[in-house]
């Protein structure tokens, strides 16, 4: 995927007057919200549950290294077979290779943000394939020829009516009166679609939400099951996903699972929790003849020992864009690139560069309610203002607010200075705020005064008032003694 | 006396604390009175009140547009300014955090000042929660007819921990009806130097701040952190909603004969 992070701005402007996103965007607090905050009221031990996941992670990555092999080793013995993708071109290489070696015409994908993040699609389409995403988000924006807005939600940038008109233009033999206003429809059209689709694939792709070093099993968690039949049916079955997504046993998993669910939908667990386990076994009654599991680096050694390390711990649960104001504001695709929200302000110039994706880390008001929310505590916040340092000491700050910056650092370390020129200063603001007390127009704040008033200073300082007032009651008490 | 857990060391308060007010630059410049109210709230909950000579700014603006180096510096003056005090009070959640939280952060590598930025810090206090948490205030001597909304600043609430204080106190107003307002856990978009590097975004956020605090039917809103109160107040006056603001210490001082945060005067 090309990034448009650079363009943050623009894309954000646009994204502020869409009417359909802006609607779209609503529902993510009524819905989301709300059900994360019910999942951790009804859960007495949820807080303490995050601890212990934020543990399991950070055991994991302090030991990447160790549990990686492990990993390698029980899938090498359950007769599956690793490979190492360093960047996304080798992924898409090893991934290509594989379905050129299986003879493959057709491919169906279960949703992985990780193959959106290396370009998949257009990697295999480029290679001859027929690609089908069928996770039904994901197959949604395909159709449209669009990004995912939301990392577990693809198509929450869309309305209803909009899934709907477009499902009337793909499905052409649709009849005119057929109802589809029920999401249990949608998925009911999708699937007779994609049954077939499921049918003919010689290969399945999907993602892994957690891999298991002690067994060398991979899961995943749907709610459609499309994520099943990816992976059973087809001769191979690709799992392509990134090496922070270990966890050292099956207990650890599930401790992660009940923190992602809950986070993530509110749900307790979510319909479909499936392991895979290496290749068919003799006497197995189905699953793939192959099974590759190709993980990705793409940049995330080189988070190890700094300080964006914390954030291989995140597991994708999307709290934290379900949680930001941003995100609500400006949706996912205003981001321009895989990640959105506060996790992408980190993870994103992890990944791209600080150069491509610098405005993201800055588009925050540091609420820090992506930090309260996040299940593995990642601190959010803290990890964009070391962004922000980066581009600050790279001199990646423009010019004029830098020197707003420092002539402010310099009165802020010198009070007497600051105390001369304020007092003028502020008295000169309250008589241009005059008899209203606002102001709706100000040279260099015209990004402020174009939305808003800019309320009049009172026209003295506290501190020279406070003065008067203390010299004032010295005098009193003078005159009171005589 | 009362002895009170500040982290893990605990502390005893004394009878009648010296308390340093940082009364940050936002009241320094723009709305002194809430100066004048944080003093008189103090000393009547029985504290020695000084306001020190050397106060400008916590440094927020440069720690949050990654300027590291000015941010210790200031820091650094901010400590040795404050330090000789029982207690460093400040009338907004958000320069309280960077007084509490992010100094002992900007001092990783030099030890000696770390341990007295963590030292000032576990004196440091938002002035709700020090008159609530630390001097056990539960009601104020304050009258004020009619209904009001109270906007939790994103500082005050995950910084510094502040929901019941400002409620409990608010309580004991004579003649105040407190009302809650909708997602009061929602940012109101000023973010510092966020509402004028993204001046469209921080409007949307602000925009619907103000229509869920207008829902309420109440004609005020209070809040801790006077950022936000100048963001919402300008953008109520902006749109011409029924909505005017008080910093909340204002209220509890029964100090509300200045006109209101953007509001007309005489
Ligand atoms: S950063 Fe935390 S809240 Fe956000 S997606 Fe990752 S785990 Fe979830």
């Amino acid at each position: 995927m090309k990034p448009t992070s650079h363009h943050f701005k623009e894309n954000a402007a646009r994204a502020l007057t869409d009417v359909q996103l802006q609607r779209a965007l609503g529902n993510i607090g009524e819905g989301f919200v709300n059900k994360r905050a019910s999942a951790r009221d009804a859960l007495p031990e949820f807080d303490a549950l995050r601890d212990r996941a934020k543990a399991i992670k950070d055991h994991t990555i302090e030991h990447l290294d160790l549990y990686l092999e492990e990993y390698e080793r029980k899938v090498t013995e359950a007769g599956g077979q690793v490979h190492w993708a360093a960047t996304a071109k080798d992924a898409n290489e090893i991934i290509t290779w594989i379905c050129r070696d299986a003879a493959a015409l057709s491919v169906t994908k279960g949703k992985s943000m990780v193959a959106e993040e290396i370009g998949l699609n257009e990697a295999l389409e480029g290679a001859g394939l027929e690609v089908v995403e069928t996770d039904l988000g994901e197959y949604i924006i395909q159709n449209r020829h669009e990004p995912p807005s939301h990392i577990i939600a693809p198509a929450v940038h869309l309305n209803k009516d909009q899934v709907i008109a477009d499902f009337r233009a793909k499905h052409t033999h649709l009849p005119a009166d057929r109802q589809l206003d029920e999401p249990s429809a949608l998925v009911g059209e999708a699937r007779s679609v994609l049954r077939e689709k499921f049918l003919r694939a010689e290969v399945g792709i999907t993602g892994a939400n957690f891999l298991v070093a002690e067994t060398g099993s991979s899961v995943i968690v749907t709610n459609e099951g499309n994520g099943d039949l990816t992976q059973l049916l087809p001769r191979v079955h690709i799992v392509v996903t990134s090496i922070e997504k270990l966890v050292p046993t099956l207990e650890d998993m599930n401790t992660l699972l009940r923190v992602l669910a809950r986070s993530a939908t509110g749900q307790d667990i979510t319909a479909y929790t499936t392991l895979s386990t290496g290749a068919r076994r003799r006497g197995d009654p189905d699953g793939p003849e192959q099974f590759h599991v190709v993980l990705v680096d793409n940049g995330r050694t080189d988070m190890l020992g700094t300080v964006f390390q914390d954030m291989l711990r995140c597991i994708r649960c999307g709290a934290c864009l379900n949680h930001c104001p941003i995100y609500n504001a400006v949706g996912g695709h205003a981001y321009g690139w895989v990640y959105p929200g506060p996790m992408g302000a980190v993870l994103t110039p992890s990944l791209i560069g600080v150069q491509e994706a610098g405005h993201l880390p800055n588009a925050s008001t540091f609420c820090g309610r992506c930090e309260e929310v996040c299940p593995v505590r990642i601190p959010l916040p803290k990890m964009m203002r070391h962004w922000r340092e980066r581009e600050y000491d790279a001199g990646g700050t423009g010019l004029l607010p830098r020197i707003a910056l420092k002539s402010w650092a310099f009165f802020a370390r010198h009070p007497r200075l600051y105390r001369l020129f304020a007092g003028p200063a502020i008295a000169a603001l309250a008589r241009l705020g005059g008899k209203r007390g606002r102001l709706s127009w100000l040279p260099l704040a015209g990004g402020w005064t174009a939305h808003r008033d800019l309320p009049a200073p009172s026209g003295q300082t506290f501190q020279a008032r406070w003065r008067a007032h203390q010299r004032a009651q010295r005098k009193r008490r003078v005159r009171g003694k005589r | 006396m009362t002895t009170l857990d500040i982290g893990k060391t605990s502390r005893t308060v004394p009878e009648s604390p010296h308390v340093a007010l940082f009364a940050t630059c936002l009241v320094d410049l723009f709305r002194p009175v809430v100066g004048f109210a944080a003093v008189k709230l103090l000393e009547e909950a029985g504290c020695r009140v000084e306001v020190p000579d050397a106060q400008t700014c916590c440094g927020q603006p440069a720690y949050n547009s990654g300027d590291r180096a000015d941010a210790s510096a200031i820091a650094r003056k901010v400590i040795e300014a404050f330090e000789p005090y029982d207690f460093i009070v400040v009338p907004s959640g958000s320069c309280g955090g960077m007084l509490k939280k992010h100094y002992p952060v900007l001092f990783h590598d030099d030890p000696d000042m770390r341990l007295r930025a963590a030292r000032f810090g576990a004196k440091t206090y938002e002035l709700i929660a020090f008159l609530r948490d630390v001097m056990q205030i539960d009601v104020v001597n304050a009258r004020h007819e009619g209904a009001v909304t109270y906007h939790d600043s994103c500082s005050s609430l995950r910084e510094n921990g502040i929901k019941q204080q400002p409620r409990e106190l608010l309580e004991s107003v004579d003649g105040l009806e407190l009302r809650e307002a909708k997602d009061s856990e929602v940012c109101c978009g000023f973010g510092g130097l966020f509402s004028v590097k993204y001046p469209n975004i921080s409007n949307s956020m602000v925009s619907d701040k103000v229509d869920r605090l207008t829902e309420t039917g109440a004609p005020l809103v209070l809040s801790g952190d006077l950022g936000c109160l100048l963001n919402i107040a300008g953008k109520a006056a902006r749109e011409g909603r029924p909505l005017e603001a008080r910093h909340i210490a204002e209220v509890l001082a029964d100090m509300t004969d200045e006109p209101p945060i953007a509001g007309a005067r005489e």
